[in-house]
C-alpha cells in the first residue's frame, strides 16, 4: 500500500474488536445505571400524586372547598383552613420579599468582597439548613411570648417569613450577580448612579429569577407545618380569623391533626385535604416555571 | 520640517485634556508608569501599541471608569478643562455625561433602539418628548446609522447587527452631548464596511468634540490620527502628530512597531 494513499478506516470491529464492545457496553451499562437513578427519582413523586389524588378527589367538592368544618372536622369542608394558609402565604410574602430582595441587593451590588459579608452569607447557607421546628420553636419565643403577639396570623407569618428568608435571599443575589457586569459599567458610562443602574437595567433583568426564588420560598413556606405549630394554627376554629392578632386553621397543620389527632375521622376527608394543600403548592410551582420560562424567552443576553 | 511641526504643536488648539505623571496599578501590578500628556480640543488622538500596554486603563482613568474596579492604585493628575477630577468632591456623575466612553464590544442595553440611546438624558432627568425626539435624531444621524434604524427604532437593540450596534453605542454616547468621546477599539468586531462608516462619522464628530480612540490596528491609527502616543508595558513612549509618528517615528521601539517588527 503506498503512503500517499489514505488508509482505509478500519471498521469498529477489525480495530481491536474486544475492546471496543467493552467500551459500548460500559457505555450501555452507565445509561441504565443514570435512567434507573432518575426513576428511582421520578416514581415515588407520581406515586404520592397519584395514589393522593386518586383517594382524596372524591371528598373535593364545592361544600368541601367552601364550608366550615362541622361535627369535630369529620364532616363539612376545610374552608377556614385554606383561607388561613392563604393569609399566611401573604403575610409571609409581605414580610419576607421587601427584606429578601433589599438583602440581597445590598449582597450583589453594593457589600464588598470582606470578611464581614462572607460572614452574613455563610449565615443565610446555613440558616437554610436549620430544621423548620427549630424556626418554630424562635418564632413561639420571639413574637408569640416576647413581642406578645400572641398566637396569631402575624407571629406566623414572621416565623415563616423567617424560615423563608435564606432562600429568597440566596436565589435572588444569583439572579442579580448573573446579570453581566457590561450593563453596569455601561449605565455607569451614561452618566447613571449606582442606584440608576440597579433600577433601571439590573433589577428588570434578574426580575425573572428573583420571582422564581420568591416562590419556591413562599412555597415552602405553605406547606409547613412545625413553624406553625406553636406560633398561629388553631386546632379546631370553625370560623375566619378577624383580625392579624387572631389564630387561624392552615391545610399542613389541619392535615396533621386530622390524620393523627382525631380518631374516627373518616379517611376520605384525609386524602382530600391533601390534594387541595398539593393543588395549591403545586399550582404555585407551574406559575413560578410558567414566569421563568416567558422571561426567559424575551431576555436579550 | 521638525521645527514647523514644533511650532504647529504649540500653536495647536486649546488643550482639553491635561495627564500629568499619572501611574497606576492593579492589586500592585503596574499598569500605568509616569505618563505625561496633553489631548487637544477637536482633534482626534489616539492611544496605540500592544495589548497591555495601558492604553484601555488610561482611557477609562479620564471618565473615572475605573472607580468600579477594587484593588488599585493612583498617583498624579488628571485635569479636564484645567480641573483636576480626582479632587475629592469632584461630581463624577456629572463627568461621566462630559466624558462619553464606547467599548471594545458593542454592549446595548436590554430594550428598543429608542430606549438605548435616550437611557443617558433621561437618567440626567430629561423629560420633554421633542427634546428627547430630537436628541434621537441628532444622535443617530451623528453616528451614521438614521438611514438604517430610522424605522425600526423600537425594535430591540439586539436585533441590529454587530456594527449597527456598535453606532447605536456611540449614538448612545452622543446623546448626551459629550464634551469627549472615548473610544476603546470601538470597530474591532466590524466588517470593514461599517468601520469605514464609524470613522466617517469620526471625522465629522471631531469638529465639535475631542475624541480618543484606542484602534485595533496601526492601519487604522494612521487613517484616523491628528495625534498619536504609543503605549509600551505602561509607559508612553512616543506622543507626535500622527503624520510624523507613522512616517518618520524617532523612538527605536515605536518604529519597530509601526514597521511590523512586534506586536
Amino acid at each position: 500500500m503506498s503512503r500517499q494513499q489514505p488508509p482505509p478506516q478500519p471498521s469498529p470491529a477489525r480495530r481491536g474488536g474486544s475492546y471496543l464492545m467493552s467500551r459500548y457496553l460500559i457505555q450501555r451499562l452507565g445509561f441504565a445505571l443514570l435512567t434507573l437513578a432518575a426513576l428511582v427519582v421520578v416514581v415515588p413523586i407520581l406515586l404520592v400524586i397519584g395514589v393522593i389524588v386518586v383517594r382524596g378527589i372524591g371528598a373535593v367538592n364545592w361544600e368541601f372547598l367552601t364550608a366550615m368544618p362541622r361535627e369535630g372536622m369529620k364532616a363539612g369542608g376545610i374552608f377556614p383552613a385554606i383561607v388561613g394558609t392563604l393569609l399566611l402565604t401573604l403575610g409571609t410574602a409581605l414580610a419576607a420579599i421587601p427584606i429578601g430582595v433589599g438583602g440581597a441587593i445590598y449582597l450583589s451590588e453594593y457589600a464588598r468582597d470582606t470578611w464581614l459579608t462572607r460572614a452574613i452569607r455563610l449565615a443565610i447557607i446555613n440558616l437554610a439548613g436549620i430544621p423548620s421546628v427549630v424556626y418554630g420553636l424562635f418564632g413561639f419565643g420571639l413574637f408569640v411570648l416576647f413581642l406578645q403577639f400572641g398566637t396569631s396570623i402575624l407571629a406566623g407569618s414572621l416565623t415563616l417569613a423567617i424560615m423563608t428568608l435564606p432562600i429568597i435571599i440566596s436565589t435572588a443575589e444569583e439572579a442579580l450577580r448573573a446579570v453581566p457586569t457590561e450593563f453596569r459599567t455601561v449605565s455607569a458610562s451614561l452618566g447613571g448612579t449606582h442606584w440608576q443602574g440597579i433600577c433601571n437595567i439590573v433589577l428588570p433583568q434578574a426580575l425573572p429569577g428573583i420571582i422564581t426564588g420568591v416562590i419556591l420560598g413562599l412555597l415552602r413556606a405553605a406547606g409547613e407545618t412545625a413553624p406553625i405549630l406553636f406560633t398561629v394554627a388553631a386546632f379546631y376554629l370553625p370560623r375566619l380569623p378577624q383580625s392579624p392578632f387572631d389564630q387561624t386553621m392552615a391545610l399542613p397543620y389541619h392535615l396533621y391533626v386530622i390524620s393523627t389527632q382525631v380518631p374516627g375521622m373518616p379517611v376520605k376527608i384525609q386524602y382530600g385535604t391533601a390534594v387541595v394543600l398539593l393543588a395549591l403548592v403545586l399550582s404555585m410551582n407551574v406559575i413560578a416555571t410558567a414566569i421563568r420560562s416567558y422571561f426567559r424567552r424575551r431576555r436579550q443576553w | 520640517m521638525y521645527e514647523s511641526t514644533n511650532s504647529e504643536r504649540t500653536n495647536m488648539a486649546e488643550i482639553k485634556i491635561r495627564i500629568e505623571d499619572v501611574s497606576y496599578s492593579y492589586d500592585d501590578k503596574p499598569a500605568l508608569r509616569n505618563v505625561t500628556l496633553d489631548v487637544p480640543a477637536n482633534a482626534i488622538t489616539v492611544f496605540f501599541g500592544p495589548a497591555a500596554g495601558g492604553k484601555t486603563t488610561l482611557l477609562r482613568l479620564i471618565n473615572r471608569l475605573n472607580d468600579l474596579v477594587e484593588g488599585t492604585q493612583m498617583s498624579g493628575r488628571i485635569l479636564l478643562d484645567g480641573q483636576d477630577i480626582y479632587t475629592p468632591g469632584f461630581d463624577v456623575i456629572n463627568l461621566r455625561r462630559r466624558v462619553g466612553m464606547v467599548f471594545a464590544l458593542p454592549l446595548p442595553l436590554p430594550g428598543t433602539v429608542r430606549e438605548n440611546v435616550l437611557y443617558g438624558p433621561k437618567l440626567a432627568g430629561l423629560r420633554d418628548p421633542t427634546r428627547l425626539e430630537e436628541i434621537l435624531v441628532r444622535s443617530l444621524t451623528q453616528a451614521a446609522l438614521w438611514d438604517e434604524v430610522k424605522d425600526r427604532l423600537d425594535d430591540p437593540a439586539s436585533a441590529l447587527s454587530g456594527g449597527q450596534q456598535q453606532r447605536l453605542c456611540i449614538a448612545r454616547s452622543l446623546a448626551l452631548e459629550p464634551e469627549v468621546l472615548l473610544l476603546d477599539e470601538p470597530t474591532s468586531g466590524l466588517d470593514p464596511i461599517s468601520t469605514g462608516k464609524v470613522e466617517a462619522s469620526l471625522f465629522e464628530l471631531k469638529q465639535n468634540y475631542t475624541i480618543i480612540i484606542i484602534p485595533h490596528s496601526i492601519q487604522q491609527a494612521a487613517r484616523v490620527a491628528d495625534y498619536a502616543a504609543f503605549f509600551l508595558m505602561g509607559e508612553l513612549i512616543e506622543y507626535r502628530p500622527g503624520k510624523e509618528i507613522f512616517t518618520t517615528p524617532r523612538d527605536r521601539r515605536t518604529e519597530d512597531y509601526v514597521t511590523g517588527r512586534f506586536g
